[in-house]
């Protein structure tokens, strides 16, 4: 675990504003770990807000809906923000704001809803972790062992990001409703939500929420990683290529707990998230609530004017976010956050010899000793990398982060992560 | 639309640190001790650091030229293994001993290794090694301190071997330095004001250096007296080059194990040795040669301290 400077300051405190309607948007067809959905649209067709534009007979997918009304234009290749390059459907805006198109769901009706019930909404609606895995929730809400303790994740430990802060301030009955909803659809009794000490209003604020236990985390990365999260509230480890359900555990972000809300109380389902717009190019940094879909153009350009010329634009947090090649590319139901950063921020540094400074041994949260890796991988000594524990590595990039001669240790432990599996 | 963007791998952010800035801190760390030698002996103790640093930093630069590779002067470890092994050095060698110890620490030393990360030893213990080896005579003459002629005087560890009581000699004469010895290992004040901006920067731990020292005050104290529990271990602390040796040799990075259980044990290691040499051993000192053993013991120590991995009983 490491502190890193959080930069969070430029945006924390801006409450979430709606970005104005795009012309287009390009929402891929893949949005979530699994299967790709088909298309159950075509060019030419006129599609309204919500209605669902994609899916596909598999467990593990979501369905997609189509986040503005308008006309469907073109099914074609565009840039994917983690795929590079995937098939989009393209939706041409007729610009109506058909926000009321939702029916609210009776609360009563609510209250009757079984276990059942809740997770074909759920799936209905397409959600998926919002937190960055992109993992279809309803599989999640259908464990296969009893689940006793639900975490709900609002640890958001990247620097810059905001998203899920200023969700839980502004959101925090909704979040608690949706809270309510997983309960009952796993029977579990113990509810924590586990915030980093940096976010004192949303601590305050679920402090008043009964039923949930509120965990004050301290600010160190990677706090909001999964096997750091449930250590650090629980005091026990997932056991090795274990999952959280195998020790009675469910994760969930705050983002997809209120996804699950929206779906279930107003019918409505995951066609637009908040997006933290932040970097040292903006002048002002923004929490936005955005389309899926939405061209991450609009959104620079509605955070505008530019103070500097960005030399690198991240989906994501600076840690585990990755590097976008244009702006052409679409926000999705993952991203968290869009980063601007400047030339001098953008700086490639040479790669120096290893000084066995330990540095990365320290910091490494899973106790690897990613320099070992690294040589390893290096001189493609695969079994040697397994017998380390690449295949243990979080990807939380904190050995990069740390090493003083700017050596790609994360580069070199993924790609013996890849040969250890094959 | 924004164009030439540049797409690399996450992390996105890094530290700032490098590894010269931290080598140039530790060259930093080491001038309180060189100021505290060069007021104890004179400006022969500042000639014979000046040398050695500009031979180490040569030959560095000529490995550099050779070899075609990139040119590491300017990243400060040459100039660390310079200071170290003039620090090791008693003031008033003469001034070809400092070149030929450069020369030996960095060629033999570090770069047949293969340069910086690569070496096994700590380079300038190499040299230093290398020195008392072959020309014996000049490293154990020391001078008196303050009296800048060529009085000579044998270090009170020299003293306390040859089975004679020592006298005028306090621990606060200690601490401070005023007794014989070599040029950087004298000032113990000097030594700790130089740790300490190390540990606080977070550039080494104390898990070496405290092990080190605390475990040969604990094997002195018990051995190193006329009987058992009697031995003098403040002395055995403050005289010699130990403090010098656990903040600024034993910790050198690419020679020490890399876990902190790995350290702590090499720690233990540097410290029983130490006293077994200087309690049992034919020399007066035995840091160096502890620190070097231990050095040769790392890789092993290596494997058999790894971290436990999260998930993994
Ligand atoms: S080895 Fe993996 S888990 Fe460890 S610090 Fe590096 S990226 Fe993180
Ligand atoms: S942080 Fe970098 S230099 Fe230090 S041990 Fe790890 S890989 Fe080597």
């Amino acid at each position: 675990m490491v502190r890193l400077v959080e930069n969070k300051h430029s945006s924390e405190s801006k409450v979430t504003q709606r970005l104005p309607l795009p012309l287009k948007v390009y929402i891929p067809l893949i949005q979530h770990l699994g299967k790709i959905c088909n298309p159950e649209v075509k060019a030419g067709d006129q599609v309204s807000l919500g209605q669902k534009i994609a899916s596909v007979q598999a467990h593990v997918a979501a369905p997609i809906h189509a986040s503005i009304s308008g006309e469907v234009v073109a099914i074609q290749d565009w840039p994917h923000p983690v795929l590079g390059r995937a098939k989009a459907i393209v939706i041409q805006g007729d610009r109506r704001k058909d926000e009321g198109g939702f029916v609210l769901r009776d609360p009563q009706e609510v209250n009757s809803l079984t276990a059942e019930d809740i997770r074909k909404i759920v799936l209905e609606a397409g959600i998926v972790g919002m937190g960055g895995a992109s993992f279809p929730t309803h599989i999640k809400l259908s464990p296969a062992k009893p689940i006793d303790t639900l975490i709900i994740n609002g640890a958001e430990c990247e620097p810059y990001l905001t998203a899920d802060g200023r969700l839980m301030v502004e959101q925090t009955g909704q979040i608690a409703a949706g809270v309510a909803l997983i309960a009952k659809c796993l029977g579990v009794k113990n509810i924590y939500i586990g915030i980093e000490s940096n976010k004192p209003e949303a601590i305050k604020a679920f402090f008043e929420i009964t039923g949930i236990k509120v965990k004050v985390l301290p600010s160190d990365y990677p706090q909001g990683g999964e096997k750091q999260l449930i250590k650090n509230i629980l005091g026990k480890e997932i056991p090795r290529g274990k999952l959280p359900f195998d020790i009675g555990v469910l994760v969930q972000n705050v983002a997809t707990v209120y996804a699950i809300y929206e779906a279930v109380y107003k019918n409505k389902p995951l066609i637009e998230r908040i997006v933290t717009v932040t970097g040292s190019c903006l002048e002002n940094p923004q929490n936005l609530l955005v389309p899926i879909g939405t061209p991450i153009k609009d959104l620079i350009e509605f955070c505008g004017p530019l103070k500097d010329e960005p030399a690198k634009i991240i989906i994501g947090g600076p840690m585990m976010g990755i590097a976008q090649f244009t702006d052409e590319v679409p926000i999705i139901k993952s991203s968290s956050g869009l980063l601007l950063m400047g030339k001098s921020e953008a700086k490639m540094y040479d790669e120096d010899p290893c000084i066995r400074c330990a540095a990365c041994v320290r910091g490494c949260p899973v106790g690897l000793m990613p320099c070992q890796i690294n040589l390893a991988s290096e001189r493609m000594l695969w079994n040697l990398t397994k017998e380390y524990g690449a295949s243990d590595c979080i990807e939380c990039g904190i050995c990069n982060y740390v090493c003083p001669s700017n050596r790609r240790l994360l580069q070199t432990i993924k790609r013996a992560k890849l040969e250890v599996t094959k | 639309m924004i164009n030439n963007l540049t797409v690399s791998g996450s992390p996105h952010i890094h530290k700032p640190v490098s590894v010269s800035r931290i080598m140039w801190t530790v060259v930093f760390s080491l001038i309180p001790a060189g100021i505290a030698g060069v007021v104890i002996f004179g400006l022969d103790a500042l000639w014979v650091t000046l040398v050695a640093v500009a031979a180490a930093v040569l030959t560095e630069l000529t490995f550099g030229i050779l070899t075609k590779k990139k040119i590491t002067i300017l990243d400060g470890s040459a100039v660390i293994t310079g200071i170290l092994l003039a620090f090791n050095l008693p003031p008033q060698v003469p001034l070809w001993l400092p070149i030929v110890g450069a020369v030996f620490s960095i060629a033999i030393g570090k770069q047949v290794f293969g340069g910086l990360g690569q070496n096994i030893f700590n380079p300038a213990l190499v040299g230093r090694v290398f020195l008392m080896a072959s020309w014996p005579k000049y490293m154990t003459t020391f001078n008196r301190p303050f009296s800048f002629d060529a009085v000579t005087s044998a270090t009170p560890l020299a003293i306390l071997k040859e089975g004679k009581v020592l006298e005028h000699i306090s621990y606060l004469d200690l601490f401070l330095g005023k007794h014989g010895g070599c040029i950087g290992e004298v000032c113990i004040l000097a030594l700790l004001i130089g740790a300490a901006l190390l540990l606080i920067k977070g550039y080494i731990s104390w898990h070496i250096p405290a092990t080190y020292i605390f475990t040969t005050a604990i094997f002195t104290y018990i051995f190193g007296g006329a009987q058992i529990f009697s031995g003098d271990w403040l002395f055995h602390i403050l005289s010699g080059g130990l403090v010098l040796g656990a903040f600024f040799m034993a910790t050198d990075y690419v020679a020490t194990p890399l876990t902190a259980k790995g350290q702590l044990i090499f720690g233990v290691g540097c410290g029983l040795l130490t006293a077994v040499i200087r309690i049992w051993g034919g020399y007066p000192e035995g840091v160096s040669y502890a620190i070097l053993m231990m050095n040769a013991a790392t890789p092993f120590i290596d494997r058999y301290t790894k971290n436990r991995i999260y998930g993994v009983r």
